[in-house]
């Protein structure tokens, strides 16, 4: 088969997106996800009686607690392919990166697989995450005199 | 009020993530990158403490918050130990996502195998 052909044929073959309906869902799952934690958000502040700041912490562990066990049970790829940023932006996203490829590498040993590839896809945030907070915190330490 | 805050927050977010996602060639791995950066730029000049106030859980969920607490733990340790303040006071407001993180996948995938 020639290469023309064969480009013909994937063309055929690939499921056509539509961007509108993907941009649509990825709103409506997001804004669920940012729902369910101002609702947890209020509900650990009111019945564990800590501050507005803790329960943010509280629900941040809650929603990575979700994210890694629905990734444990399969749930979580099936939705990532429907609902694409609107899984992956949110924290459960970090969650589901780490979760699948300590996942994935378990195979490969304790120390060689978990322990060496679960930041694989977490790393990259962390590291351009502290590299432009270290920037952008030095800028406003010398703009703004680092007062919050 | 705040939900209907927190849901449009968090979905605008969501869709412009989609939309870089599907007119460009980047992966879900540079767009997490780059809504850190574009969460940590926005704290630089304070936008983003209003973003949380208006829109309260809704703009803690998405990644762009993870670079807001980044540079705001970074900031209140620089405020009393100076420079070198910015560099241990970057993890302290993060750390219990990134260490929960790293428990809990670690002790699941022991107990879990892979689903094909």
């Amino acid at each position: 088969m020639k290469n023309e052909e064969y480009q013909k044929l994937v063309k055929k073959y690939t499921p056509k997106e539509s961007r509108l309906f993907n941009g649509i869902v990825a709103f409506i799952i997001g804004g669920i996800i940012g729902v369910l934690g101002q609702f947890l958000i209020e509900f650990y502040s009111k019945y564990l009686e800590i501050s507005t700041k803790d329960a943010g912490t509280f629900m941040i562990i809650t929603l990575i607690f979700i994210g890694c066990l629905l990734t444990c049970f399969g749930f979580f790829d099936k939705w990532v392919n429907f609902a694409k940023a609107g899984l992956f932006i949110p924290i459960t996203g970090f969650a589901h990166s780490m979760m699948s490829a300590a996942l994935d590498y378990k195979k490969e040993g304790l120390v060689t697989g978990i322990g060496a590839s679960m930041l694989k896809l977490a790393g990259s945030v962390i590291i351009f995450g502290v590299v432009s907070a270290y920037v952008f915190g030095i800028i406003r330490l010398l703009l703004f005199g680092g007062n919050i | 009020m705040i939900y209907l805050n927190a849901f449009i927050f968090a979905g605008t977010i969501c869709l412009i993530g989609q939309i870089i996602l599907d007119n460009t060639k980047l992966t879900a791995g540079h767009i997490t990158s780059l809504f850190v950066c574009v969460g940590a730029f926005l704290d630089t000049f304070s936008i983003y403490d209003k973003f949380v106030l208006w829109a309260g859980g809704g703009a803690l969920v998405p990644i762009t918050s993870f670079g807001h607490l980044l540079i705001h733990g970074a900031l209140q340790k620089a405020n009393e130990f100076g420079l070198i303040g910015l560099l241990s006071g970057m993890f302290d407001l993060t750390a219990t996502g990134i260490i929960s993180a790293i428990i809990i996948s670690f002790f699941l995938s022991l107990i879990f195998n892979p689903k094909d």
